[in-house]
């Protein structure tokens, strides 16, 4: 069998400094994978649902509790980053906005949109559940 | 000589095996969970305290049921599309990608019964 030509390899990712249009696409890919244990979770929340009032009170106490308001709070923003930047992609097949200035504005308008949504989605939650009054 | 036509042998032998329905049908989901997942969200936080018997009651109203089983159905089928990419991008070994592909597969369906199954029985029996 011949021994494997070393043949140079393309520059890959390491050698580019971080941009917003590449910190961004990685992020799409993060957040998905993100929402992707989101929606097992999600699965059992349905479950629990199902399975009775005992069960649904106790995912509600862990959902309440510490890592169950973390976990919340970081599905909460993957999820209007991961919707937010879907919209832009969905643009970008549609042929619209290629330019360098708007990929830019946009971008900057997603990371803006998700920090504002996750807020405000937030306290409003906050205020439904009466911890602030 | 074989009976198979030569488009029969050709198709599926790219490198993209299928042509265009992955992309699509990742766009059509994301499109369908633009408006359903921001309707869960808002639903979510509307219950944030409510008891047992309100959500089961929000379930039970069928506008309600049909709106979270295509949210649910949606949303694991974007999963699916998206995971796999990540799969076959990132994971060389062709063995290795296959099992990865294959637990991926079983394990979206199954969840998505669970979900399905679930909202169905607090819709229909409950």
């Amino acid at each position: 069998m011949p021994e494997r030509k070393q043949r140079p390899l393309s520059p890959h990712l390491q050698v580019y400094k971080p941009q917003l249009t590449s910190v961004l696409s990685i992020a799409h890919r993060g957040t998905g994978i993100v929402l992707s244990l989101g929606a097992l979770l999600l699965a059992l929340y349905f479950l629990a649902l199902a399975s009775g009032p005992q069960t649904f009170a106790m995912v509600r106490g862990w959902l309440n509790g510490g890592i169950g308001q973390f976990g919340l709070l970081l599905w909460l923003a993957a999820l209007y980053y991961h919707l937010c930047n879907g919209i832009r992609h969905l643009f970008w097949d549609a042929g619209i906005g290629f330019e360098m200035r708007q990929v830019y504005a946009s971008g900057i308008t997603v990371v803006a949109l998700t920090v504002l949504l996750t807020l405000l989605t937030w306290l409003l939650a906050g205020f439904s559940a009466g911890n602030v009054a | 000589m074989s009976l198979r036509t030569p488009l029969g042998r050709a198709r599926g032998l790219g490198s993209s095996k299928t042509g265009t329905g992955h992309w699509w049908m990742q766009r059509l989901t994301a499109v369908a969970l633009v408006p359903l997942s921001l309707w869960f969200i808002v639903s979510l936080v509307g219950m944030t305290r409510a008891d047992y018997a309100t959500v089961i009651a929000w379930i039970q109203d069928p506008l309600i049921a049909m709106l979270l089983l295509l949210f649910i159905v949606s949303l694991f089928y974007h999963t699916l599309l998206g995971m796999q990419i990540v799969i076959e991008d990132y994971i060389d070994i062709a063995w290795q990608k296959i099992v990865c592909l294959v637990t991926l597969q079983l394990l979206t369906w199954f969840a998505a019964t669970v979900a399905i199954f679930s909202v169905l029985k607090v819709a229909l029996l409950d």
